[in-house]
């Protein structure tokens, strides 16, 4: 056992060294990932609000006046202007204007008394799909309402809904984008600094004089990994910390089981960034890989869009990112108070894939030390 | 005395390329075997197979009578190892690294303490034991990284291109320490460009294209029938004015190699045609003269060029 593991405890003394001589990486490695937090959860925002809106009112009555107001009070529209033609209304959305055009016909009160239905158009850009959906649902929404209460004078509704929205009451963007963004911050900070470590030794040469000395490589990778998972658990502390008390966003669960649950996470982006390190030949070429593992934990782990609308391919592949199972543990915990016990598959999957990533790792450096 | 290194048949493919073909060699304990060979010619590949690091894909080899296949890890306790590049950690000072590398080969405690004391006396190197290494002259930072692989006591020590860049004093510092430490006992397998370097070994091998091609002690090499073809000789000329001498005389019956030395040509020429060359030189002083190393690998080289199809 202690063969197999041979030059750990020198290897892991020399790379605290080296974070300690550098202040100046060590403090931007820790840095940017919070700056990028802090950009990202201020900007995102994906409850669609004050969606700009022009109105044809053909009608001119109290009735119509009324409709638009309802609009308006869904906070979903805000009416930036009134226009006169139809053709001036799709000029308004096709420039960019507005992204809803409402036309309210001439005969829209007249139809509403004869007890007629009355025709209101509503143009939706579609430009933006979460946008459109969203306009169109509150406008169906505003058109149902507006029905019902000339059918129900009395304003008796038969049937009412009462949605309640657990874990995130004001459904507040933050408190599903930033759990996430913790994951993904994480990610990137621990494989760009082990992988980079890993590969400056490479191009000094120091990396071709290890290998010929006992160090073995499963030594040399777990030596690298201890002061960079020291790190990287300490800049989750930080971020979670702002999480907590920046974005006000509430951890329902207990704080210890998220850490703890962090670890295998933590285990398998290290192992990822030595596979990494093991490819690299130079640090431009690791930078590159580092990032390039970006895009698909962003897109494809749930992060941005729901895993059950994918196509079953790409279901199949976000099985397959680490990032997945993590915001899986970190929205359970956070956002819905889960514990150990709901959390414990995913924590078990991110583990064995830390272990096959270290695994691969060192297979590929016991290959190359044949070069 | 017990063979430190052995070569017996090695040859190292990698895929259909042949790194190292068929070498054979032995380098007693004590000694400073000299290795030399034009860039990609199998040197390191050769280093690397007798470290263990590689397995080669016939023949077998011997470190101090460990077998380089079965007993990898026993040898790399045992060899020490400096490359070119010198391995070492430039953020870390000279102390640190040492340390390092005690650590690295599981010296611990009062005995790595010891050693350190010992490498640093027998490098100098103590008084820049705070410095870091990248704050170094070239010559010192090979010291540092002398002391590094020898941190361990090896009893065979691998040099590749030791000292390649160096200045020439530092460079014979290095070698003065080569030969103390050989002194008691430990076996060196250098390899290098520089010709007075080899000469200073005990015995020297030359590769070229992957092929072991002369071995054996300066003296010997120099008496190789393969660098003094028959009907040979070769020649000091000492003319007035060399360099141009160099084309004119290249194109002259007879002459089948030329090159300046300093002031002089040295010329491989048919024996034969020697007062004939002696006449279209009148009055320079030409003169018999053994060859020195460089001529006999550059004989040696074309030799194997003009064979090859």
């Amino acid at each position: 056992m202690k063969q197999l593991f041979r030059g750990l405890v020198p290897v892991c003394h020399k790379e605290a060294l080296h974070i300690v001589r550098d202040p100046g990486t060590l403090f931007f490695a820790l840095l940017i990932p919070m700056l990028q937090l802090f950009l990202f959860g201020f900007a995102v925002d994906t409850n669609i609000r004050q969606v700009a809106t022009v109105v044809l009112d053909g009608s001119h009555t109290q009735e119509s006046r009324e409709l638009v107001q309802r609009f308006e009070a869904s906070d979903v529209f805000a009416v930036r202007g009134v226009v006169l033609s139809t053709d001036a209304l799709y000029d308004a959305i096709r420039s960019g204007k507005a992204r809803v055009g409402v036309r309210i016909p001439p005969d829209y009160a007249r139809s509403l008394q004869n007890g007629d239905t009355a025709t209101v158009l509503v143009l939706v850009d579609g430009s933006d799909s979460t946008v459109a959906a969203q306009a169109v649902s509150t406008a169906t929404g505003v058109a149902l309402r507006e029905s019902l209460a000339q059918v129900l004078p009395d304003g008796q509704m038969p049937v009412d809904v009462r949605p309640s929205v657990l874990y995130n009451p004001a459904t507040r963007s933050a408190n599903f984008f930033v759990p996430g963004l913790v994951g993904i911050l994480l990610q990137v900070m621990t494989i760009l600094m082990i992988a980079l470590s890993v590969v400056r030794e490479r191009e000094r040469g120091t990396l071709e004089q290890l290998t010929m000395t006992p160090v073995t490589p499963l030594g040399l990778m777990l030596g690298k990994m201890i002061p960079y998972g020291v790190l990287a658990f300490g800049e989750l502390c930080a971020i979670l910390a702002v999480m907590r008390w920046v974005f006000l966003v509430p951890i329902h669960g207990n704080v210890f089981v998220l850490l703890a649950l962090s670890l295998p996470f933590l285990l398998t982006v290290l192992g990822i960034g030595l596979v990494i390190s093991a490819k690299a030949r130079t640090q431009a070429e690791a930078f590159q890989l580092a990032m390039g593992t970006i895009l698909p934990s962003v897109f494809l782990s749930g992060y941005i869009f729901l895993i059950d609308n994918m196509p079953p391919f790409f279901q199949v592949i976000s099985r397959l990112i680490p990032a997945t199972y993590y915001i899986r543990i970190l929205r359970g915990l956070i956002l819905r108070g889960a514990g150990f016990a709901d959390l414990w598959r995913d924590a078990t999957v991110l583990t064995v894939m830390g272990c096959a990533a270290i695994l691969l790792a060192a297979r590929l450096f016991v290959k190359q030390g044949a070069r | 005395m017990a063979a430190a290194i052995t070569a017996d048949h090695l040859t190292i493919r990698f895929g259909s390329f042949t790194a190292v073909n068929d070498v054979s060699f032995a380098v007693p304990q004590g000694e400073i075997f000299g290795f030399l060979g034009p860039n990609g010619s199998g040197k390191t590949t050769l280093i690397k197979a007798l470290c263990g690091l590689l397995v080669p894909s016939s023949g077998s080899g011997t470190i101090l009578g460990m077998d380089i296949r079965r007993d990898a890890a026993e040898i790399k306790r045992r060899v020490g190892y400096m490359s070119q590049k010198f391995g070492l950690y430039e953020d870390l000072t000279v102390g640190e690294n040492i340390a390092f590398y005690a650590g690295v080969y599981g010296i611990r405690g009062v005995k790595a303490e010891q050693r350190k004391r010992e490498v640093l006396e027998l490098t100098g190197i103590e008084r820049y034991l705070d410095r870091r290494a990248s704050q170094l002259s070239g010559g010192w930072k090979q010291r540092l990284a002398l002391a590094c692989a020898i941190i361990h006591s090896p009893e065979v020590v691998f040099l590749d291109e030791p000292t390649a860049g160096i200045d020439p004093v530092a460079r014979r510092a290095l070698w003065d320490l080569f030969f103390r430490l050989s002194g008691e006992g430990v076996t060196f397998f250098v390899t290098t460009h520089y010709m007075d370097e080899a000469e200073r070994c005990g015995r020297v091998g030359y590769i070229y294209l992957s092929n072991l091609v002369a071995l054996g002690t300066v003296a010997e090499l120099q008496r190789l029938p393969e660098a003094n073809p028959p009907g040979t000789s070769r020649v000091q000329i000492a003319a007035a004015n060399a360099p141009a001498l160099l084309e004119p005389l290249r194109h002259m019956p007879g002459v089948r190699e030329a090159t300046v030395f300093g002031q002089y040509i040295h010329a491989l020429v048919e024996t034969a045609r020697l007062p004939e060359l002696q006449a279209a030189l009148p009055g320079v002083p030409i003169e018999t003269i053994k060859p020195s190393l460089e001529d006999v690998f550059v004989t040696l080289t074309y030799r194997i060029m003009e064979a090859a199809p």
